[in-house]
């Protein structure tokens, strides 16, 4: 991969930085295939190869028309362009809309039934599908006390889930962890009254192509008052050739209970770019709160731009209940194009969104990342925090709403994006849409580092810091609380990226 | 691509309402590209990205919407200064109330009759600063303008303007339609401030193209009129050599719509450009500037300044932008947008872009909205100072940052007292 050249970084950029970056840019780690038997729908689009996702994961009638009904309004919903990302159009007859190994084709009962090679697979991605309490390779795991230290993971290999650990101990706790294949089966009721209610099928141009083909994907339930014993986490891995993955995921936390999940994605690197197309709803009632982190590594292209992933991700939290709260958190340094923008419906009263992000591009990568927080309830709090990080000839761009709506008061919004070039051919961006309909809310966009939550920047300063620690740690200490959460190898190179100084950013 | 119907069935509409001027002299050539932009673009709708948070119907519907006269009940603008007046009565130029356009180093002409003559230093300007304008955003409405012009000035400025250009827009016609188009052209190290003032028509397209060679300096301080009625959409488009200086302000108390577009390219090294604004309303009033700054050139300094006091209803709009192409090094951005709204139901609407492609650069914006500091008007309150008068003393100090920009002090007084004027008369 194309080192950044001395030369090309200006003075004042943080050296630090610019060896994250350097070592981020490094060879892509997850590039190589597992060869495995697959078993394919045929190549192509049409209601047909719907049906035949929908009767090779055995669904019930209502999820088939349920699909169809996406499919049909897919047809005449045309490709949004309005993302400062070029790509050469799609062609969605391409592709193949659902991969399976063979020897999943009897799903197996249990971790110990799983094909050995996808066992080996997800071994060799840092991720053991054993239900093992000591996660190797991440970094302070031995400070944690072993009973906080567990995660279970839900493993997507291509289209389908290949298997969920830890679901007894997590259904002794009344928390429902599986597929969504498995949960449209066994839990109907739930899904049924849930899905499409945050990201409706029609939302957009791929969350409705996700709504008729996604094939797997996760799905959480947390009863009332429950606090997730364990963390809780997906894997997804591509691997098919010319195969796009839509995968969907549910997550419910009822009135008053609590959930921390994590995302991490890898993909072998071909010539060939390919579609990911995924959609994330979840549903926080009363009191509850959610957070989700996402460390999206999927394979980028090479240093001439060749291959990579397009990721067209479309992620919504709906905070129903009144003091409901979701933190969505990303690292997202993956993708040849990415478009992806975790949203808040803060519809509860008191109900708060957090939005942290940290996006890294490189060569010819292109990002247009960002969030909506959408203020309709009263006192309603959100908070971004995004920094895009540019070298190479990549374009990075935040991409965000904040929008108060008029029966939101006293709502309050903080935001702050900065941006960092590194050489002089690659390019940041900030398209923030600010839209505030009532008097007693408080939005704030701000680019400046000093604007960072004055009482904590004081709290940090006047324990002796500089205000570039303060700042760092103010903005960082959050996200880095996540990442070190993160039970997966590149939970390290997450947690380079916090040491990325503000120094030297744009607004 | 073709436009949609609705589309074009509007600007149709529009353009079968306007008569092409056939006899526009040189003009013509520029004239009939205006209006073949305008017909491949369309005009503008509500699904417009640009136009998201401005409804520009009641701009490019075929006939204005009527606006009643106001008697605003206090002096005109600037008139206490000495000056040059040019008048325009519903977009129609009167010499009789206008002063002697004779000034040294200021050349000044009528559009309308500056259009005949055979050779004009204008020609390289006009209709060109608006067409190179219309990328990477269109501007149908400029467009327009220059099509279909009636009158305008054209200004000249070869040395030191000893005194200011005053440019008065009369509003005498509850359903007049003016669309004037202005050009000015300094030369290098020439000085020239321009002042404008007044509502002009029940409806006004306006724009301005100028032109500012290298090490030259141009003032701009404009207030929009009060009628309540009026609608307005203008375009400055601004082309600024190395070392030069363009500096403007514009103040609008009421008017039910303004859009005022100002598009700023710095071409030549060192170049400043400082644009700001402040703007009160009360009940339907719908203020929306829209910038676009393009640094194409090494260390130049861009400023957007922009505050609104909103009340009963008021909608803000702002959409700035600063771009820095590639290799404009040493840029050094700043854009900050405020809102302070006043009562429930006010709005504000913002976009405050950045789209860099240079890596050692400076650039930062800032938006805020709100409601008054309550701790500070505690404050002034438990001194003693009236609610009233402790709100319109945060009001105007809020005001102030954008009111700053105006460099000479005797306009910078004259838009203050103004501005309290109006808060007394608005006051809760």
């Amino acid at each position: 991969m194309a080192p950044i050249d001395e030369a090309d970084v200006k003075d004042g950029v943080d050296r630090e930085t610019v060896e994250a970056v350097r070592s981020m840019a490094g060879t892509y780690k997850y590039g190589w295939e597992t060869e495995i038997e697959m078993d394919y729908a045929p190549m192509g689009l049409n209601e047909d190869i719907v049906r035949l996702i929908s009767s090779k994961n055995d669904e019930p009638e209502w999820m088939t028309e349920w699909r169809l009904a996406a499919f049909r309004r897919w047809r005449q919903l045309e490709e949004p362009d309005w993302a400062m990302v070029e790509y050469p159009e799609i062609d969605f007859q391409k592709q193949y809309y659902y991969a399976r190994p063979k020897s999943m084709q009897e799903k197996p009962k249990s971790l110990d039934e799983v094909d050995p090679k996808l066992l080996e697979t997800y071994q060799k991605l840092g991720i053991p599908l054993k239900e093992q309490m000591i996660l190797a390779g991440v970094e302070g795991a031995d400070a944690v006390p072993a009973e906080a230290r567990k995660v279970a993971v839900d493993a997507v290999f291509d289209s389908v889930s290949v298997g969920t650990t830890f679901q007894k101990e997590l259904k002794k706790a009344g928390v429902i962890f599986c597929s969504i294949s498995e949960a449209i089966r066994n839990h109907p009721e739930l899904v049924r009254k849930y899905l499409g209610s945050v990201v409706p099928q029609s939302d957009n141009f791929y969350a409705t192509l996700n709504s008729a083909v996604f094939s797997d994907g996760s799905f959480v339930y947390v009863p009332p008052g429950v606090r997730c014993p364990m963390e809780l986490s997906t894997y997804f891995r591509i691997n098919a050739e010319n195969t796009g993955q839509f995968e969907r995921t549910l997550i419910i936390a009822d009135k008053g209970a609590y959930v921390s999940y994590l995302e991490g994605c890898t993909a072998p690197q071909r010539d060939t770019a390919q579609l990911h197309a995924a959609v994330v709803e979840i549903v926080v009632l009363d009191d509850a709160e959610v957070k989700y982190s996402t460390v999206q590594n999927w394979f980028p292209g090479d240093e001439n731009g060749k291959g990579g992933i397009y990721n067209f991700v479309t992620k919504r939290a709906d905070c129903r209940g009144p003091r409901s709260k979701v933190m969505w958190t990303q690292v997202e340094t993956g993708s040849a194009v990415t478009w992806k923008y975790p949203s808040c419906i803060l519809r509860g009263d008191g109900s708060q969104g957090e939005f942290y992000s940290i996006a890294i591009t490189n060569n010819w990568q292109q990002a247009d990342t960002g969030t909506k927080m959408v203020h309709l309830g009263r006192n309603t709090r959100s908070r971004i925090v995004s920094k895009g990080i540019s070298a190479g000839q990549a374009q990075n761009t935040y991409r965000g709403l904040v929008s108060i709506h008029p029966k939101a008061k006293e709502s309050r919004n903080y935001t702050q994006c900065d941006s960092l070039l590194i050489g002089d051919k690659c390019g940041a961006h900030t398209v923030p849409y600010i839209e505030v309909r009532n008097t007693s809310s408080k939005v704030e966009h701000e680019a400046t580092t000093s604007k960072v939550d004055d009482d904590q920047l004081f709290y940090c300063r006047s324990r002796g810091m500089d205000e570039e620690e303060a700042v760092a740690l103010v903005v960082n200490g959050f996200c880095k609380e996540v990442l070190q959460a993160l039970p997966m190898e590149f939970a390290m190179e997450a947690q380079q990226l916090v040491a990325i100084s503000l120094e030297g950013s744009v607004g | 691509m073709a436009a949609p119907q609705v589309r074009q069935d509007v600007t149709e509409g529009r353009l079968s309402a306007l008569a092409f001027p056939q006899a526009a002299g040189w003009t013509l050539p520029a004239r009939q590209g205006a209006l073949a932009r305008v017909r491949a673009m369309g005009l503008p709708g509500r699904r417009d990205e640009y136009w998201r948070f401005t409804d520009p119907a009641t701009l490019t519907a075929a006939e204005p919407q009527a606006a009643r006269l106001f008697e605003p009940g206090e002096s005109a603008p600037f008139s206490t200064m000495d000056r040059v007046q040019l008048v325009f009565v519903d977009g129609v130029f009167d010499a009789g109330a206008s002063d002697d356009p004779a000034l040294a180093g200021v050349e000044i002409s009528r559009l309308a009759e500056a259009q005949d003559q055979d050779i004009h230093w204008a020609r390289d300007i006009y209709g060109v600063l608006e067409a190179h304008g219309q990328t990477p955003v269109e501007r149908p409405l400029a467009a327009l303008n220059t099509a279909f012009a009636t009158d305008g000035v054209l200004i000249r400025v070869t040395g030191q303007a000893s005194k200011p250009v005053n440019l008065v827009y009369l509003h005498c016609s509850e359903t007049s339609d003016a669309i004037l188009h202005h050009v000015i052209r300094l030369e290098q190290g020439a000085d020239l401030t321009l002042l404008e003032n007044g509502p002009a028509a029940a409806r006004f397209n306006k724009v301005m193209e100028v032109d500012v060679a290298d090490g030259a300096a141009f003032h701009h301080v404009r207030t929009q009129g009060r009628d309540h009625d009026r609608r307005a959409v203008t375009h400055v488009f601004a082309r600024l050599g190395e070392s030069s200086t363009f500096k403007s302000f514009t103040m609008t108390a009421n008017g039910i719509l303004t859009r005022n577009e100002c598009i700023i390219e710095l071409t030549g090294d060192n170049a400043v450009a400082h644009v700001a604004g402040a703007a009160v309303g009360d009940g339907t009033f719908h203020h929306d500037d829209t910038v676009f700054v393009t640094h194409d050139a090494e260390n130049c300094e861009s400023r957007q300044v922009f505050k609104k006091v909103l009340r009963n209803g008021a909608t803000g709009v702002f959409q700035g932008k600063i771009l820095v192409q590639p290799g404009a090094q040493k840029t050094d951005g700043y854009q900050i947008s405020q809102s302070l709204l006043l009562d429930e139901d006010s709005q504000f609407l913002a976009k405050p872009e950045l789209e860099i492609y240079a890596d050692d650069v400076a650039c930062s914006h800032g938006s805020t909205s709100g409601a008054i500091d309550e701790e500070a008007l505690f404050y002034l309150r438990s001194r003693g100072v009236p609610k009233g008068e402790a709100t319109n003393l945060l009001v105007l100090s809020f005001l102030a940052e954008a009111i700053e920009e105006i460099e000479r002090e005797e306009i910078r007084e004259e838009i203050l007292d103004r501005l309290a004027a109006w808060l007394e008369r608005h006051r809760s």
